[in-house]
Order: structure tokens, then C-alpha cells, then sequence
């Protein structure tokens, strides 16, 4: 019955295959393929890097791609750094119910979409908000704060929308490292930070590495949060591509836009998982 | 760090106000949004005026309540409705997947993985924007050669469902997948024993053992379908579903209404959820 091919294989093969190409690859190669259009006169196209070389002449094109990724990456390093201790919490100490509670508590806030946590924060950072109201209360600050649109406030919005991603896959992969192993570190004269850096993190590391990959690449991805929390210099890429496509209509330089955030996002992810050791289908399947 | 090493009682303490913390931060936003739908106030923002429900039952300007305001409640019916079309398409290709990839060997297996994982590490605004060059790209070839105008191929909900889908569908094949895997074949050489044929066995045998996931794996797409914004928001034509209208509410400025709504998706899919643990439990 396995491994023959018979008109039922093709007949599974057909949707694949029709997904995979229609909807996914044909329609990169266009953008690829449009992205490599320069217009030179109306509806008058040759073949040229010119929208690359436009990305590379301005400024601001390079920085808002630049800064994207820098923040990017440091919005994965905090989420890992908040998310690791809590993961480890629920993974290792909590015990029983505890456990599959705070487990459950972790996903609750991402069965609402996104919108609705961004505007969440929005009510309490702004000027009129919740946290400045305290403050006065608390008698910190003596007039109304402004804590939205700045980079602290992008940094807020997308370390809380990636959490869930960082914490399922650290969960279950420190729920399999077996206590006992842990023990054994113990009493073979460990101290907690050389068990945590010889053991621990180790045997974590398929849990980090599809963790960062997936929180990295939601940040780089990222629309909502950053512009309804970022303020008029925040730029993010996304933002430009946006632009490009919906507002100015060119959307040649959008597809190279495109491209370029598709790449990043493709080595970046590449670079995590040669120098972790991991495959894709580990990772994400 | 594990209970049972004894650790200091300090440590012990540190740690747990530090999970506290964290749920804290996890819930706040939530509260806050919940809580500011009920503001008797046309802002969504303290000073606190006083407990009304008019956010949700209003009927006249300028409080327009959820279940009165046509344009919000017409979005969620398109919501739904693209959410129901992702859904459908995306637990049909995600089983005939989870039965490709399960019971066949064949060159370039590993390789065809791969590329149905892909969708998920491409960002949604890079999908959104291919879907929307190559349908457009197919759309002015047909009308340039055959002067035939292909609406569907236009911004609009077509191209949403599919751009959701071209994603969702990769989710919905690993959740299948998943319970696939652990299905005992001999059940279903058993049928086959019995004188069913391939088709009845995994009709009467295979498909019912996975219900649960084809459950599953429907109430996830459908969250996934109505959560999307990115891929969303580069193929929306003139019907927007409930994202995209709040995105656009939310620009113009906020009322609690916006908060009424929120507070309703949240228990949508609370619901959603608590059909969904129900769903694994048997």
C-alpha cells in the first residue's frame, strides 16, 4: 500500500501542489520578477536594479531597514530574557494544576487579535492613560506623562504580542528535560548557574531557537504595533512597503521592498538555525 | 532549581513576585480594554464617569452601541464569512496533506515539506503583496487579450480568503498531521480485511479517529482567518472585515465603542477556546 504511486497519490499531490504553486511561488517569482522593472516611460518597463539602487541612494530607506532589524532582534532578546524564567516556571516548579493553569493563563491573552492588545496599550500609556494617571496618583509625576509613541512603547507592544511564542516552545521542550538529570548536577557539586548554562539552556535550545525565530520574525513582520505605538520617527519597514503599494502606487519599489524584507527575514532565520544546528521541519513542524 | 532542591526562602519569593509580575503585564492591557467599554465617557480613558452599558446597547448618536451600529456589525459577518471560507478550504488541504505526506514515499518528500512550511516564516505584508502582483498580473492579461474584466481577481474578498489561506493552510496540514501520525494503521488494514475498499476504510476508520483535529484544526484556522491584519490589509477591497474597520476607527480617534467590541471578541473567542478543550477531551 505505501510508496506506490496510483491515482490516489496524485489526487493528494493535486492540492498541494496547486497551493504551493499558485499562491506561493509563482506569485514570488512575479514580485521578484516585478521588483527588477524600471519604469522608463508610460507603461514602458526595461529590466534594471534601479529600484534596488533607489533603496541603497536614500537614506531613510536604509535606516528604517536597519533599525527594523536592530529592533527586531532586540525585541526577540528581551522576549526570550522575560520569557525564559517564566517558562521554566511552569515547566519545572509548578506542579499539578498549577501547572496546566499558568499554562493556559499564558495563551489566553492571544486568542484575541492583535488590534485589541495594541489598543490595550494604547489606553494605558497615553497621555490620559492609566499608567499617567497613577502616576500623578502615586504622587511620581506632577503633570499628565506622555509614554506613547516613542521606540520604548514599539518595544512594550512587540515583546507582549511574540510572548506566546517564545513560551509554548520553551515549555515543552524544558517539560521533557527529566528532573533527575537535574539532580544529578546537584550532586555532582553544580551550582545553579553552571546547571543552568550546562544543562538547562543545552537541552533548551530547539525550544529557543524556533522561539526566536518565530518572535523575530512576527517583529520584522510587524505592522499594527508599530504604527499605532510608535511615534512620527518610528518608521518600521512594513510601514514603507505599505506606503509604496497603497499611497504612492509604485509598486515596483514596493516589490523590491518586498524582496529585501523577505530576505532579511530568510537569512536571518537561515544564520539561527546553521549556528544552532537545527532544520526547519524541527523547528517550526 | 527544581522543588526538590531546597533553595533559599529569598530566592523563592523573588522568583514568584516575578511570575506575578508577568501575568500582570500579561492581563493589564486586557483589563483595561475590557474594563473602559463600560466608561460612561466618550473617551476610552480615565477619569472614570460611571458604569453604563450603553457601549454595547446604545441606539442613538453619539452612542451607537455594538449590537446598533451597522458598519461594525456588518464587518463581523464578513469576518465570519472569510473566516468559514479560509476554514473549509484550509481542513480540506490540511487532511489531504496529513494523508500525502503520511502514507506515500516519494522523491522530493523532504524537499515538498519544506516548501509547505515556508508560508510560515514568510511575514504576512511579503504575502499579501505577491498574492496581490500575481492576480493583478493575471487580471490585466485577461483584459489586455481578451477584453475580459476579472473582478474577483481585484482587491476584495476573494483575494483576502486566499491570501489567508495560502498560510493558514500550512497550519492546518501540521495539526492534522500531528494526530495522524499516531493513528494505528493495522485499524485500518483491519477494515480493509473486512471487505471495505481503501475509500470506505478510511471513510468509516481513519476520518473519525481524526475528528478531533479536523475540529481543532477548523477553530484555529478560523481564529488565525479572523486575527490576520497584515495579509489583510494589502488585499482588502471595499468590504472590510472587523480588523481592518477597527484599524480604521482607531486611527480616527477611539470611543468605548471600540472597547465594547473588543470586549466581545474576547469572549468570541473565549468560547471558541473553551469548544476547542472540550473538543480534545474526547
Amino acid at each position: 500500500m505505501l510508496s506506490h504511486r496510483n491515482i490516489g497519490f496524485y489526487l493528494l499531490l493535486a492540492p498541494l501542489a496547486l497551493w504551493l504553486i499558485l499562491l506561493i511561488v509563482i506569485p514570488h517569482i512575479n514580485l521578484a520578477m516585478l521588483s527588477l522593472q524600471e519604469r522608463v516611460g508610460v507603461r514602458q518597463y526595461e529590466t534594471s536594479f534601479a529600484n534596488y539602487r533607489t533603496f541603497i541612494d536614500e537614506p531613510l530607506y536604509i535606516m528604517t531597514f536597519a533599525r527594523t532589524a536592530v529592533m527586531s532582534i532586540l525585541a526577540t532578546t528581551l522576549t526570550l530574557l522575560i520569557g525564559f524564567p517564566v517558562a521554566y516556571y511552569i515547566a519545572k516548579m509548578a506542579v499539578g494544576r498549577a501547572k496546566s493553569v499558568l499554562f493556559l493563563l499564558c495563551l489566553v491573552p492571544f486568542w484575541v487579535s492583535e488590534l485589541v492588545r495594541t489598543f490595550g496599550w494604547m489606553i494605558l500609556l497615553r497621555e490620559t492613560g492609566v499608567v499617567s494617571s497613577f502616576l500623578q496618583w502615586a504622587g511620581l509625576a506632577s503633570g499628565p506623562v506622555e509614554l506613547l509613541y516613542n521606540d520604548a512603547s514599539i518595544m512594550v507592544g512587540l515583546v507582549y504580542t511574540s510572548m506566546l511564542f517564545m513560551v509554548v516552545p520553551l515549555v515543552s521542550t524544558l517539560d521533557s528535560l527529566d528532573n533527575s538529570v537535574i539532580e544529578a548536577g546537584y550532586d555532582l557539586g553544580g551550582s545553579t548557574p553552571s546547571i543552568l548554562r550546562e544543562i538547562v539552556i543545552p537541552h533548551a535550545m530547539p525550544g529557543i531557537v524556533s522561539g526566536c525565530i518565530v518572535v523575530f520574525m512576527l517583529s520584522l513582520g510587524n505592522y499594527l504595533t508599530p504604527i499605532m505605538l510608535g511615534g512620527k520617527d518610528s518608521l518600521w519597514f512594513t510601514e514603507l512597503i505599505y506606503s509604496q503599494f497603497i499611497v504612492r502606487f509604485n509598486w515596483e519599489l514596493g516589490a523590491a521592498f518586498g524582496f529585501l524584507l523577505l530576505f532579511l527575514s530568510s537569512v536571518i532565520v537561515w544564520a539561527a538555525l546553521r549556528l544552532s544546528g537545527q532544520t526547519l521541519e524541527r523547528t517550526m513542524g | 532549581m527544581i522543588p526538590t532542591i531546597p533553595r533559599s526562602p529569598v530566592v523563592n519569593w523573588i522568583y514568584k513576585a516575578y511570575i506575578a509580575l508577568f501575568f500582570l503585564y500579561l492581563a493589564l492591557p486586557l483589563i483595561v480594554v475590557a474594563v473602559f467599554g463600560f466608561n460612561d465617557s466618550q473617551f476610552p480613558s480615565l477619569p472614570w464617569k460611571g458604569f453604563t452599558w450603553d457601549w454595547f446597547f446604545g441606539d442613538t448618536q453619539p452612542r451607537v452601541g455594538f449590537f446598533h451600529e451597522k458598519s461594525i456589525l456588518k464587518a463581523v459577518g464578513t469576518s465570519v464569512f472569510v473566516g468559514v471560507c479560509v476554514s473549509i478550504l484550509a481542513v480540506a488541504i490540511g487532511t489531504t496533506n496529513a494523508f500525502l505526506f503520511n502514507r506515500y514515499d516519494f522523491r522530493g518528500k523532504g524537499a515538498l515539506y519544506i516548501l509547505m512550511i515556508l508560508p510560515l516564516v514568510i511575514p504576512g505584508i511579503v504575502l499579501g503583496i505577491s498574492i496581490l502582483v500575481f492576480s493583478s498580473s493575471v487580471a490585466n492579461v485577461a483584459w489586455d487579450s481578451i477584453k475580459w474584466d476579472i473582478e474577483a481577481l481585484r482587491p476584495g474578498l476573494v483575494l483576502v480568503v486566499l491570501g489567508q489561506f495560502s498560510f493558514v493552510a500550512t497550519i492546518a496540514t501540521l495539526v492534522i498531521s500531528a494526530r495522524l501520525k499516531s493513528f494505528d494503521k493495522t485499524l485500518e488494514e483491519a477494515a480493509l480485511n473486512l471487505g471495505a475498499n481503501q475509500l470506505t476504510a478510511v471513510r468509516t476508520v481513519t476520518i473519525p479517529y481524526l475528528a478531533p483535529a479536523l475540529a481543532g484544526a477548523f477553530v484555529v484556522s478560523f481564529l488565525m482567518s479572523f486575527e490576520n491584519f497584515n495579509t489583510t490589509l494589502m488585499l482588502v477591497g471595499s468590504d472590510a472585515p472587523l480588523t481592518i474597520a477597527m484599524f480604521d476607527r482607531l486611527k480616527e480617534g477611539s470611543t468605548p465603542l471600540l472597547n465594547a467590541v473588543s470586549l466581545m471578541l474576547m469572549l468570541g473567542s473565549s468560547l471558541l477556546a473553551l469548544v476547542m478543550i472540550a473538543f480534545e477531551k474526547r
